[in-house]
């Protein structure tokens, strides 16, 4: 009997909280929907923090009253999030795949270059593509192979789901192929491991770099932001704002991609460390 | 007076009530975590084929034609957790037989406040020692190119679980009775021969408590040895970069999508269950200890 009465008070709260819940998010909703008009949600790729960060600031300081928000869930979520109109911009640091390109549109904000890494010990300065790709998939696995020291290389990468990964792996040509000894989930792991094994090779946001690490130069050319944006320094992916083909933005949320997408931003792009588009 | 009386007895039945509430608060959030972990696991699994999930041993969750196999995490985690209480126990038992047997005051304190810190450390300072003083050692010590593998996860691990292996069988050492000492003393034992002859024995059922308790800890450590293992889905090498069951979740959450996600869903429902039955067996060992007394 006991048990009984338990087990009906606990599908009570159970019930009870349930339906709690349900009134409460109802509410939130509706709140949400008048506040909708001087919000503007983005939503996507954690490797855009900085950017976004920064251009979300300033306009909200030059625009009060207007609050830009942001959500960093990734690339894929972020392009799904604005195709189910859950936000007003999606932010992906990738390009559109072809089935995403039905319904939506990608505007290309800032490029972002993969600076490769090796430790500050390693004598070897200049990679070319297809080398980095053969590193990779484990066909040349002893630095002498590269004019190095000789000592095994230890490849060091991100995540599957990391858009630096997807964009490195895309030109390198290495998808679902690489050999890697370990899968960090954050940029400063790479950097912090690269910088403690002298053997160590991988691939981070030109953004990120610091002296603790050396980056090559990729076929004779140096990261910086002119060899980035002219497309010379050939390891880059686009920061792209993903909006819907069928649906108009709102007015807050078409000013904001304006100023963003308007040029009048560069210079905050460049400083939170990407590379403005050539216009 | 009556009417005082009649207040005591409204604020008792109050408080009993309230109580009441918080024991079944508890009940509903295991219940709760049940219901979800099963809804949103079971799915996938339909999906994949519980074979081609639990025995699966490639994991490519983003290729173009994505395998889900957790075979790679599942045996890492076994693994992993087996090295770390082959590690730790002896180390364990034996810090928990000094302190409860053999320390002088000073020395006990000093022990017992070392090991209450080491129970306090946060995982992911754990980690970061790891990755900066371990794997580098790993790595120098057996000549590999890299040292973030599954030994150096054992080795943290092994650290992790020594808190509540020297705790509980501390514990459980000090409650065996001190006639058993003094008629195995008075046989002509020494003192050594007393405590692993005749103490120790005694109290086995609640050191294996304490090693299930560990198992516990170990299995369900996430960001420590996400930090020193290397992360990568290969099958278990003890020289070889290594994923486990909750690092598998947890690298790969964020980003997910689609049946990617669920699938990490279902790998929860897995560590879930495992932790289950650790728990299961815990009771069991518990209960027969307390029969045999």
């Amino acid at each position: 009997m006991k048990k009984v009465i338990t087990a009906v008070m606990a599908l009570a709260l159970f019930a009870g909280a349930a339906a709690g819940c349900g009134t409460g998010s109802g509410q939130e909703a509706k709140s949400a929907e008048a506040e909708s008009s001087r919000t503007v949600s983005t939503d996507g790729s954690t490797s855009m923090e900085k950017v976004i960060g920064l251009l979300s600031e300033a306009y909200m300081e030059a625009n009060s009253g207007v609050k830009v928000t942001y959500n960093p869930t990734g690339s894929s979520a972020g392009i799904q999030a604005v195709s189910e109109g859950r936000c007003d911009i999606g932010l992906a640091s990738r390009d559109l795949k072809e089935d995403e390109a039905e319904n939506l549109d990608g505007t290309v904000v800032a490029i972002d270059g993969i600076g490769m890494i090796v430790n500050p010990e390693n004598p070897v300065e200049d990679l070319s593509i297809e080398q980095i790709g053969k590193i990779y998939t484990g066909e040349i696995s002893n630095w002498a192979d590269l004019g190095g020291n000789d000592a095994p290389i230890v490849c060091i990468g991100r995540e599957a789901a990391s858009g630096t990964r997807d964009g490195f792996e895309e030109v390198t040509g290495t998808k679902d192929a690489c050999n890697y000894a370990q899968e960090l989930t954050s940029t400063g792991d790479v950097i912090q491991t690269v910088s403690g094994n002298p053997n160590a090779i991988g691939y981070a946001s030109v953004a990120a770099l610091n002296d603790s690490v050396k980056a090559l130069d990729i076929e004779g050319v140096a990261p910086t932001a002119d060899t980035i944006q002219s497309g010379a320094y050939k390891i880059q992916r686009n920061f792209v704002l993903v909006t819907k083909k069928d649906t108009p933005l709102s007015e807050e949320a078409q000013a904001f991609f304006d100023f963003v997408t308007g040029g009048e931003a560069d210079d905050l792009i460049t400083e939170a460390g990407a590379v403005p588009i050539k216009r | 007076m009556d009417k005082m009386r009649r207040m005591g007895k409204r604020v008792e039945t109050g408080m009993g009530a309230l109580f009441f509430l918080c024991g079944v608060l508890t009940i509903l959030f295991v219940a709760l975590i049940t219901v979800f972990l099963l809804a949103s696991g079971i799915p996938a699994i339909q999906k994949i084929g519980l074979f081609d999930f639990l025995l699966g041993s490639v994991w490519a969750s983003t290729a173009a034609e994505p395998s889900y196999g957790i075979l790679p995490f599942l045996l890492t985690s076994v693994y992993g957790t087996f090295g770390a209480i082959l590690a730790g126990t002896p180390i364990g038992l034996l810090c928990a037989v000094f302190l409860a047997k053999m320390a002088p005051e000073k020395a006990g304190t000093a022990v017992r406040g070392a090991v209450d810190l080491l129970a306090g450390i946060p995982s992911v300072v754990y980690g970061l020692v790891g990755m900066i003083v371990v794997v580098p050692f790993v790595r120098d010590a057996f000549g590999l190119p890299d040292g973030a593998n599954l030994l150096s996860a054992i080795v943290v691990l092994a650290v992790m679980i020594l808190p509540s292996v020297i705790s509980v069988s501390e514990t459980v050492l000090r409650a065996v009775p001190k006639e058993y000492e003094e008629a195995s003393l008075a046989l002509g034992a020494t003192w050594t021969e007393t405590v692993f002859g005749v103490v120790v024995p005694a109290a086995k059922s609640g050191i294996a408590t304490a090693v299930i308790l560990g198992v516990g800890r170990a299995v369900g450590e996430a960001m420590a040895v996400m930090m020193v293992s290397g992360n990568v889905a290969n099958m278990p090498k003890l020289f070889g970069s290594v994923r486990f069951l909750t690092t598998a979740v947890a690298s790969e959450m964020s980003y997910s999508s689609g049946l990617q996600r669920q699938v990490l869903f279902s790998i929860a429902l897995v560590l879930f269950l495992f932790i289950l039955a650790v728990n299961l067996i815990l009771n069991l060992i518990v209960r027969r200890g307390e029969r045999n007394e």
